[in-house]
């Protein structure tokens, strides 16, 4: 494998809220490898959008990060106090595509003004030539008769092709780590599929590093090198797509992908996890998904388990891991997902 | 095939126009289908199909502006007397997309779920209607404590078994769903789906499931159309239309779907819909059944090609 693009070492991030503090991001350690694709899958409040955030600076005002670094370039993000230091990272090095292409975007400027500005923003090019690179850009991200959609605002662009104008302004200044913070979920099936077409071939092209974050597993499947699992603030099972679809380790995992009805026969009872997510609040205890775990040991509401490899790719963060645990067999969906890996595998 | 069975709705060459004689706009362009009772009819297409249009019209929201919809052999849409609209609100219910926007944030679950029997009952008693909120939200899985708060207090999940319960109070035989676990989490959904089942089981409810995403219909609904552009252009039972998908707008919706398997993933190839490629000689589109049940729109040379892929 590569070398580390990024590198998070026990990263701390807390909110204060009406007083109280929130660990939206409970001690977090990755390595995020050049020209990989990464996929963080989690549900919405595990914090996999807040823990993507601070790798631009992107908090809000009543976040910040209590501890940990995050190493890019030679440089902790986490120490930036400045405007001016992040500037020379957002876009240029690292840049985001959100969710809603209908609200990311002025209403009141044309989309090529708009990537224009982002453009002129980073380089130092004369109006015309930020203009040509403008009209390069759009026709990168596969939008046709570059030169007159130019002049068009948001508003004349369908939902599909204005996420397409979005990606052409984070890839503006020719970013190194692209994260994508669920880019399809505004879209239709089939314009899903062409933007995530699209940034393959713009990873490929421009030798990027992507991040995917997305509560869609099928998503994952079609563009994830590897997978981080996150649940309350915490990365719980990290592995290749392969090892985490067909191998999974976490009891949250498991949970996960037996909840999904792709996988769902009809007329029976999809698998449903029971209880919320635990309070960010509060201090927790233990293994965070214990309380929604029907299989949980009684060791998993005492300690925190720590990370168990499973392979040198594979690694999850669950006491049944451990060699004195008892043998628990995972649910007869995880058992059958396990047995057409295996049968994959042989081909 | 089913012959046998009891048609519960009918929707005949349904056409809903909006805007004036000038920038008219036909979303809805001449739609036939039936539905049974004790089916789950799954409607799906993209953003501007028509498909919600298609579901507020049989519940009067939008007018209808040609064809007629049938509900137990009445007709149910333009000018109907006021006794059977009152009727058809307690019959017919809807379960909105979004449980964020759909519930009135300012009134207590109590008010929200049992408003539209203050329309239908207006002799309930207080004491009656308490119980019938309590009953309900059980049903749905929810506290009857509850009832004192406010949609603000719930999450995602449980806005939307909110949403179900108003509908459920009704004690509706229909219930239109439109998308109703879109704006929800992988898990939550799981939960939901699992509610809309066995209330159906319980109560024999007929469903209109509206959704784009084909593998959750797949796994709600008894039979499926697929919809593009104010037409649909495919209707078969689930697994026929899965096996052998015909038109080329429900292939290309099929090879889209994101599957939760890396390797199959990795190694699909995509079918696009272009429709320059239909057939444009101007010959009469037809609506044929090519296998017992599967039907599908296209020109007489359209056709032919369908059948040869499916033998």
């Amino acid at each position: 494998m590569n070398e580390p693009i990024l590198s998070v070492r026990s990263l701390d991030v807390r909110f204060t809220l009406r007083g109280r503090l929130l660990r939206a991001i409970r001690q977090i350690s990755l390595d995020v490898y050049k020209g990989e694709s990464l996929a963080i899958v989690g549900e919405s409040g595990s914090g996999k959008s807040v823990f993507t955030k601070t790798f631009m600076g992107l908090l809000d005002q009543n976040g910040f990060i209590a501890g940990g670094e995050i190493f890019y370039g030679g440089a902790d993000l986490a120490k930036f106090k400045t405007e001016a230091q992040w500037r020379a990272i957002r876009g240029r090095e690292i840049a985001m595509v959100m969710q809603d292409p209908m609200t990311s975007l002025n209403p009141l400027k044309s989309v090529g003004a708009q990537i224009t500005e982002a453009v002129a923003l980073h380089s130092r090019l004369s109006s015309s030539a930020a203009k040509g690179a403008a009209i390069s850009l759009l026709a990168d991200v596969g939008i046709t008769q570059p030169e007159r959609r130019f002049h068009q605002y948001p508003h004349e662009f369908s939902g599909g092709m204005r996420q397409r104008v979005v990606i052409a302004i984070a890839m503006a200044c020719r970013p190194k780590i692209l994260i994508c913070d669920e880019p399809t979920t505004a879209l239709d099936v089939t314009i899903q599929a062409q933007i995530l077409e699209l940034i393959k071939s713009l990873k490929a092209k421009y030798d990027l590093t992507t991040i995917y974050i997305t509560h869609d597993l099928g998503v994952v499947a079609n563009v994830a090198d590897r997978i981080a699992v996150m649940y309350a603030g915490d990365i719980v099972e990290l592995g290749t797509a392969n090892e985490v679809f067909y191998d999974p380790r976490h009891p949250y995992t498991w949970a996960l992908l037996s909840s999904l009805p792709q996988l769902g026969v009809k007329g029976e009872e999809l698998y449903t996890i029971q209880g919320t997510p635990p309070s960010l609040f509060a201090e927790v205890h233990g293994d965070a998904f214990a309380p929604r775990n029907p299989r949980a040991l009684k060791v998993d509401f005492v300690a925190r388990p720590p990370w168990f490899d499973i392979t040198p790719t594979h690694r999850a963060r669950t006491w049944l891991l451990d060699p004195r645990a008892p043998k628990v067999e995972p649910p007869a969906h995880i058992r059958k997902l396990r047995e057409e890996g295996a049968k994959l595998r042989e081909k | 095939m089913k012959n046998n069975r009891e048609t519960l709705l009918s929707v005949r060459d349904l056409r809903v126009a909006f805007g004036s004689r000038r920038r008219r706009f036909e979303a809805v362009r001449g739609v036939s289908f039936d539905i049974y009772r004790g089916e789950t009819f799954g409607l799906v297409g993209e953003s501007g199909s028509g498909k919600t249009t298609i579901g507020r019209a049989i519940i009067r929201i939008n007018p209808v502006s040609d064809g007629e919809i049938l509900f137990k052999g009445e007709r149910i849409s333009g000018k109907i007397p006021r006794a059977l609209d009152h009727r058809l609100t307690q019959e017919i219910q809807m379960i909105f997309q979004d449980p964020m926007a759909s519930l009135n944030e300012r009134a207590k679950v109590d008010y929200i779920v049992s408003e539209g029997l203050l329309n239908v009952h207006r002799g309930l008693s207080e004491a009656e209607r308490k119980k019938r909120v309590e009953q309900v939200l059980r049903k749905v899985g929810l506290l009857p404590e509850f009832a004192s708060r406010f949609p603000h207090e719930f999450s995602g999940g449980q806005r939307q078994r909110i949403g179900v319960a108003r509908s459920l109070i009704m004690e509706p035989e229909f219930v239109i769903a439109d998308e109703p676990i879109s704006a929800l989490d992988v898990s939550i959904r799981a939960q939901v789906l699992n509610l809309l089942a066995a209330l159906q089981r319980e109560r024999g409810l007929t469903y209109l499931f509206i959704a784009h995403d084909l593998s959750v219909v797949r796994f709600i609904s008894d039979r499926i159309a697929v919809i593009h552009l104010g037409k649909i252009v495919e209707l078969a039972e689930t697994e026929a239309l899965f096996l052998h998908p015909l038109h080329p707008y429900t292939r290309a919706l099929l090879s889209a779907i994101p599957m939760p398997d890396p390797v199959a993933e990795k190694q699909k190839v995509l079918e696009v819909f272009d429709p320059s490629k239909m057939d444009r000689s101007g010959a009469p589109q037809l609506w044929a059944e090519l296998e017992p049940g599967h039907f599908v729109l296209g020109t007489e040379r359209e056709l032919d090609d369908y059948r040869r892929r499916l033998f």
